[in-house]
């Protein structure tokens, strides 16, 4: 009887539903992409390693970046600094330290050359940085402190140099030294502001010394082996290197120790209040969309109450009327709410499957919270002005309901 | 007893933002007996709808008394009222009321959903009713397909298809022509003729003589009640276009 009445008033009860449809839709759309991008930011981050304090030469100003950053050359950090950071009395949280120094120079394998990024690193990287090799092997302890000469290749430029070709074994050559490829890395992406895909990883004792021509590091990375114990080994790792360093107090420190743990709060916060800027213009849309199905609602209040009125003429008491529209409500509700799911959670689902596809490290993020509230609120915006005809209609007598205009 | 028996029945309308009230029935008593074919006469605005709609269930008066057999209604709430009218009463209005949309057949059935027969049997009920007034070639035809005339017979289809004791009429004739008009008086009086009390309103007395007693109505009150001497037949050759 009542759902005869649904499939006669096509249109609307199509708008109706549609108004539900595109809330619930957008809403699960937009909170679920916001959660995403939110992922894929935090992600690029952490796949470095929430855990790692950076030691890096140089006092930073509070009011400028680190010196070594703005090109200019800090010889104050030593690989025996770093190793002195890796004895367990002195920091005893470090799981371990990787100094390393960077460099840009020509890498060439038969005829084909090019400029590429290298590391000179060692053994500890790869813990540190949380990274593995695909093929073959990572640089050797001994290889990094007696200049040994291997090389491992980041894979992007495995496959520009090589094209293909199995790369191993191969020899390759910078500034006239002769390399033999012994690994070649993982593929990563970008990783907060290096690529690590595209460079070349050498042995540090032979980068130092044989290409770059220097005796100090760059950077030493600190794995630490638990969040909790990051302060705790900054203030171990400042007083160490003061004592090594014969600095009396900070104002005068020719080092600087950074955190990723507070770039990745930094950047949480960022993110959190996208998502939640995100997630006020969902829930304008699901008003919008309630305001829609509120005007299709009001438009055919006054043919519904006639209607009513008619009905009631015929025999139907309150309860039929009640129940005649509840019904028809939650159906096109119900209906509505089913299909704005589904669609919603697909084009959720289609989007993560694109940026995965683009190589974006993205999570699908479906929160129930987000199906929970848009249901519930499309829900009930469909009731009340589904029953709100009905509810003035039956306050009327039958008579009064058949005049109404 | 009587079929229907009011008493001083008397109907205000309070107008908002002003307290003056419209009196618009001054105290009517008449009854009305099993198989009468009753009309209600009077100008516009003499208050005729108003007591159609009393007497018809559909309104309740500021005072007086009103018995359905016997039966005092203002004891009875909205739903046994709701009740009352789905089981006794069959209503036409001046303007048809069909729902806009849903198919001819689907209007005819409108009253039987509210008693909860199968639909197979609604649908015979229904079929037998507009067969009876010649709109089985249409069943499945929208109101708005239809002329003014052939909405008004499928009207009359759904105010007897309940088989109820009496039918209200306001004005079934007010928005046809004369030989739409004719088929339509034609059909309630061969309802009368099958045992169905009809009360008919009209400001037209050519149109009140087809009942068999008339009552004037004039200002919300009674000015005469007669039975009609001369009544007339409506014209069966017009009835349904034969
Ligand atoms: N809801 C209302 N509020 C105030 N006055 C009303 C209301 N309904 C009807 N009236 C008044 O009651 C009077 C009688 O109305 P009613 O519809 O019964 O007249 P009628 O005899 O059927 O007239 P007509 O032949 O034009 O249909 C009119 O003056 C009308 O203005
Ligand atoms: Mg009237």
């Amino acid at each position: 009887m009542s759902l005869q009445n649904l499939k006669a008033n096509k249109l609307r009860s199509f708008l109706t539903m549609l108004g539900i449809v595109v809330g619930i839709g957008s809403v699960i759309v937009i909170v679920s992409v916001g959660a995403g991008a939110q992922s894929l930011i935090v992600n690029q981050v952490t796949s470095v390693g929430s855990n790692l304090v950076g030691v890096l030469p140089g006092k930073s100003e509070k009011n400028s970046p680190p010196a070594s950053i703005m090109g200019i050359k800090i010889t104050t950090l030593t690989f025996s600094d770093a190793q002195a950071l890796a004895q367990k009395n002195n920091v005893p949280h470090a799981v371990a330290v990787s100094p390393m120094v960077r460099g840009y120079e020509q890498i060439s394998w038969k005829n084909h050359n090019n400029y590429f990024n290298f590391s000179g690193v060692t053994d500890k990287y790869i813990i540190v940085q949380n990274v593995a090799v695909a093929k073959g092997r990572f640089i050797s302890e001994n290889e990094a402190l007696n200049m040994g000469k291997s090389l491992v290749l980041g894979s992007q430029v495995a496959e520009d140099l090589f094209q293909g070709q199995d790369p191993i074994g191969e020899t390759v050559k910078i500034k006239g030294v002769s390399f033999q490829v012994v690994g070649v890395m993982e593929k990563k992406g970008s990783a907060g502001f290096e690529n690590q895909d595209a460079q070349v990883f050498l042995p540090l004792a032979t980068a130092q010394k044989m290409i770059l021509g220097i005796n100090y590091i760059t950077v030493a990375r600190i794995k630490i082996d638990d969040t909790k114990n990051i302060q705790p080994s900054i203030n171990d790792i400042e007083a160490l290197m003061r004592a090594r360093h014969r600095i009396p107090g900070p104002d005068q420190d020719d080092f600087t120790v950074e955190n990723s743990s507070q770039a990745i709060a930094a950047l949480t916060t960022i993110t959190d209040a996208i998502r939640y800027f995100l997630a006020s213009i969902a829930a304008m849309s699901l008003v919008v969309g309630g305001i829609g199905i509120m005007n299709i609602m009001l438009v055919v209040v006054n043919e519904r109450i006639k209607e009513i009125g008619l009905r009631q003429a015929l025999g139907a008491t309150k309860r039929d009327i009640l129940n005649q529209f509840v019904l028809e409500t939650t159906v096109v509700s119900l209906v509505g709410g089913i299909i704005g799911i589904a669609g919603g959670v697909s084009i959720s689902v289609l989007v993560a499957l694109i940026a995965k596809k683009l190589g974006y490290n993205w999570d699908l993020v479906i929160s129930w919270q987000s199906l929970a509230v848009s249901t519930s609120i499309s829900f009930l915006i469909g009731l009340i002005f589904g029953i709100y005809p009905a509810k003035k209609a039956s306050r009327l007598s039958p008579m009064e309901a058949l005049r109404y205009e | 007893m009587d079929l229907i028996r009011l008493e001083q029945i008397t109907k205000n309308y309070g107008n908002p933002g002003s307290d003056i009230t419209t009196h618009v029935l001054k105290g009517v008593t008449f009854s009305i007996q099993e198989g009468e074919f009753l009309s209600i006469m009077g100008p516009s605005g003499s208050g005729k709808s108003t007591l159609m709609h009393i007497i018809g269930l559909l309104d309740r008066p500021t005072s007086g008394k009103y018995f359905l057999r016997g039966e005092d209604t203002s004891q009875l709430s909205d739903d046994q009222l709701a009740r009352l009218r789905n089981k006794e009463i069959g209503f036409i209005f001046q303007s048809f009321n069909l729902l806009p949309r849903i198919s001819v057949l689907e209007n005819v059935v409108l009253p039987l959903s509210y008693v909860g027969l199968s639909q197979a049997k609604e649908e015979e009920l229904a079929l037998k009713v507009i067969r009876a007034v010649g709109m089985e070639h249409r069943i499945n035809n929208m109101p708005n397909q239809l002329s003014g005339g052939e909405q008004q017979r499928v009207a009359i289809a759904r105010a007897f298809v309940n088989n109820p004791s009496i039918i209200f009429a306001d004005e079934p004739t007010g928005n046809l022509d004369s030989k739409s008009g004719q088929q339509v008086m034609s059909i309630l009086q061969e309802l009368n003729h099958q045992g169905h009390t009809v009360v008919l309103v009209t400001h037209e007395s050519a149109t009140a003589e087809h009942g068999t007693r008339m009552i004037k109505i004039h200002d919300g009150k009674i000015l005469s009640d007669e039975p009609i001497i001369n009544r007339l037949l409506a014209d069966r050759e017009g009835e349904l276009g034969k």
